[in-house]
């Protein structure tokens, strides 16, 4: 059964998942994936995806594929045809930069699905991630978030953009849809109520 | 004080209702350790050496008589009898039971409390000074903002998992007593020269393993940019803060490591795209919440009460508690009291349920039902009237909250320690009762006059150590407990950071380092000169001298 939770007009259900994921082949370097170094990459512009691994990477013939993002990068013109007819999505980690993304891709709407990898729950750079892809960069397809996806982190996911979860496989997405509603007047302004509860409720004197 | 709303009260109902789940998922084993860790912090839930700790939430240090007395009853029936002001302003129970946790803020949540994020990798309780609002030298009541700014903090969804703790403290004052420079963020109201409410922003200040005084980012903020400025700060930070270690995760090692001048280009360029949002502060919302803190309706005196000079002249011990616990307010024939948690020989910040209820009564009759904790682990009555002032005493003194010596040598900050806490090398409070034991000669501690003592039983710094006039750390060497000392740190506006003395101490001989410390400044001071003064004006080398002189000896 599909673990994966999608919000479509306003109602949260399982749904199935049309999309095959496209997985890097494992490298030698796993460290320098670890988040601390974002700093440093920040930095110095270093890569965390070796050459090697994008030439390597199984892309699938037919099919609707999720691809790494620096495989979408570097090997664009490859996808191109399948980008035009909407059968190529791309995925992130979250200590990539959207930069990246965008100097590739300026119009994201051109994307039918984005998702973001988190590799540990307590990884909050995703909230920001997806809020940054909703608010700075306009993207108003699916936004999908997969890996260490649990159901506590999903209330915070919803309001940073996120439309679809793919609940880690032990868990049960059925109960997981719950928590998107654990609060019913959030205090701030975030990407799914941009409008603070001061600028939307009347509160009186 | 600020007063729920319906918002407020669902968002702190419907806490108590998904917490509750989560206690029930883990007990159920359907939560994993690791997984229920971040969930249980977020509330303010630690696991200590022998029972669970509950850190409850006292927003910006601001308690309602109803709400001590509430806290009073909690302490009774799910602990044991007793709770501890922390260096956070919040307070501690150090027994609950896990399974008791979401009955217990269901019960908070009916007096509007709770325990959001006094923990975990998060915004935390805003801080501020104890004084806020009847100070005389207060420019800005900060207390409405922080109200808006704790509202905005509560269930961030982008800053929800941080790459570590998040501290933030407001400020309204000429002399700061909010420490502002030693936080995450620092936020100290002003008027600017056009007599408009503006913020200077501190930013990287942080005591712990790496001591780091903050840095202004902006000197001139609009306070109607407060959340989108602060969001810009920490979006910067949720990107690019160190993951990796915990212990260089905190926004002062970014800020030092790409330097304040890129962090404040990154963060100047994300607030070009949230400045004038959403989430920009309205004049209506702040006249809302300012209506909640509001001068109270104070009586018309006279600044001098016939009363309370004849007692103050006939009655010594009253006379030696009003020197120390009086402090000056902006209504004429008013004043501030600080209710002392540092009798001589007990835990600092211990108060119990008894005394908390007795507390209560005191706010109720004499000052209108709102009282304050500290950052020094005391109580403060605000709007005490001089007329009431020998009663209160009397009263505080039956309770032994009237222990004469604020802002003295036994006024002494301390974390919980080795004796509750699980990340402590060593033992604290057992070393501040030791030091108030002796110097219990009243005399002797109103002629060393006003210092402040700081321990933390390690280098998270709870005890805030690195700003004490005498800092005291405990480590660990080779399994057992040692204290290592520093003096000449500070807070306020001229905030510094202490230095080590020398090798440390064994838990015994720490009286004794404390008397040598002493010793030398009596001998060098000048007549006006505090001990920080005697410090910085000396520096370091002539108390080394004396408190290793035996060593030398003997070497």
């Amino acid at each position: 059964m599909s673990n994966l939770v999608k919000i479509e007009n306003g109602v949260a259900a399982v749904a199935t998942d049309q999309w095959t994921l496209v997985q890097l082949p494992a490298t030698q370097v796993e460290e320098r994936k670890q988040a601390g170094k974002v700093v440093l990459f920040k930095l110095t512009g270093e890569s965390t995806v070796t050459e090697e691994q994008i030439a390597n990477t199984v892309i699938p013939a037919t099919g609707k594929i999720i691809v790494p993002l620096s495989v979408f990068v570097e090997r664009n013109n490859e996808l191109a045809s399948r980008i035009a007819q909407g059968e190529v999505g791309v995925w992130l980690a979250t200590h990539e930069l959207l930069e990246y993304l965008i100097q590739q891709q300026a119009d994201l709407n051109t994307l039918p699905i984005i998702a973001v990898f988190v590799e540990r729950f307590a990884d909050g750079r995703i909230f920001s991630l997806g809020t940054l892809l909703r608010t700075r960069y306009g993207y108003k397809n699916e936004l999908r978030a997969f890996g260490d996806v649990l159901r506590d982190q999903l209330f915070f996911l919803k309001r940073s953009g996120y439309s679809s979860f793919a609940i880690r496989k032990d868990r049960s997405a059925e109960e997981a849809i719950a928590s998107l509603n654990d609060f019913s007047q959030p205090y701030q302004g975030a990407v799914d109520e941009p409008k603070p509860v001061f600028r939307r409720y009347n509160r009186g004197a | 004080m600020y007063k729920y709303d319906e918002i407020d009260q669902q968002i702190v109902d419907e806490r108590v209702t998904q917490y509750r789940d989560q206690v029930r998922r883990y007990l159920a084993g359907e939560l994993s350790e690791d997984e229920f860790r971040p969930l249980r912090l977020q509330n303010g839930l630690y696991i200590q050496r022998h029972a669970p700790m509950l850190r409850i939430a006292v927003p910006y240090g601001m308690l309602s008589s109803k709400q001590l007395r509430k806290l009073g009853d909690i302490a009774k029936k799910y602990d044991r009898g007793y709770g501890h002001f922390s260096t956070r302003q919040n307070l501690q129970l150090n027994w609950p039971k896990l399974e008791d946790t979401p009955d217990i803020l269901a019960e908070l949540a009916t007096v509007e409390m709770h325990a959001i994020q006094t923990s975990g990798n998060c915004i935390r309780n805003i801080t501020t000074d104890q004084f806020v609002g009847i100070a005389p030298d207060e420019v800005i009541d900060p207390r409405a903002i922080a109200e808006i700014m704790r509202q905005w903090s509560t269930f961030h969804p982008e800053f929800a998992l941080l790459p570590r703790k998040f501290k933030i403290a407001v400020s309204g004052t000429k002399q700061d007593r909010a420490i502002v420079q030693a936080h995450d963020i620092g936020l100290e109201f002003y008027r600017d020269a056009n007599d408009k409410v503006a913020i200077k922003v501190w930013v990287g200040g942080g005591l712990g393993r790496t001591p780091i005084m903050g840095s202004v980012i902006r000197e001139h903020l609009d306070w109607q940019h407060a959340l989108t400025y602060c969001e810009a700060i920490i979006r910067v930070y949720n990107l690019h803060g160190r993951r990796d270690n915990m212990y260089k995760a905190r926004i002062k090692i970014l800020s030092k490591a790409i330097g304040i001048n890129e962090f404040r280009n990154q963060v100047e360029a994300e607030w070009t795209h949230l400045k004038d949002g959403a989430n920009t502060i309205t004049e209506e919302e702040l006249a809302r919440v300012s209506k909640h803190f509001e001068v109270m309706p104070y009586e018309n005196l006279p600044d001098q009460d016939a009363g309370f000079d004849a007692a103050l002249a006939n009655n010594p011990a009253f006379a030696a508690w009003a020197k120390r616990s009086i402090h000056a307010h902006r209504q004429p024939g008013y004043r501030a009291v600080t209710l002392s948690l540092k009798p001589h020989g007990s835990a600092p910040g211990d108060i119990t349920s008894e005394q908390m209820w007795a507390v209560a009564d005191l706010a109720d009759e004499y000052s209108f039902g709102e009282l304050r904790s500290s950052h020094e682990q005391n109580l403060i009555l605000a709007d005490v009237k001089l007329s009431d002032l020998f009663a209160v005493w009397q009263k505080a003194k039956a309770h032994g909250l009237a222990t004469p010596n604020i802002g003295l040598l036994t006024d002494i900050i301390c974390c919980p320690g080795g004796d509750f806490c699980s990340l402590a090398n060593a033992k604290s409070i057992p070393i501040a009762k030791a030091i108030q034991m002796q110097f219990d000669d009243l005399d002797y501690l109103h002629d060393i006059g006003d210092i402040e003592l700081n321990i933390s039983g390690c280098m998270n710094a709870c005890g805030h150590h690195h700003v004490g006039h005498i800092g005291i750390l405990g480590v660990d060497k080779d399994g057992s407990e040692w204290y290592q000392v520093t003096i000449g740190g500070k807070q306020g506006n001229d905030a510094s950071i202490g230095s080590v003395i020398g090798p440390s101490f064994s838990a015994e001989e720490m009286p004794g380092v404390i008397q040598k410390l002493i010793e030398v400044y009596i001998k060098e001071r000048t007549p006006e000169e505090r001990f920080i003064d005697t410090v910085r004006r000396l520096g370091a080398v002539p108390f080394k001298k004396h408190v290793y002189a035996k060593d030398e000896v003997s070497a």
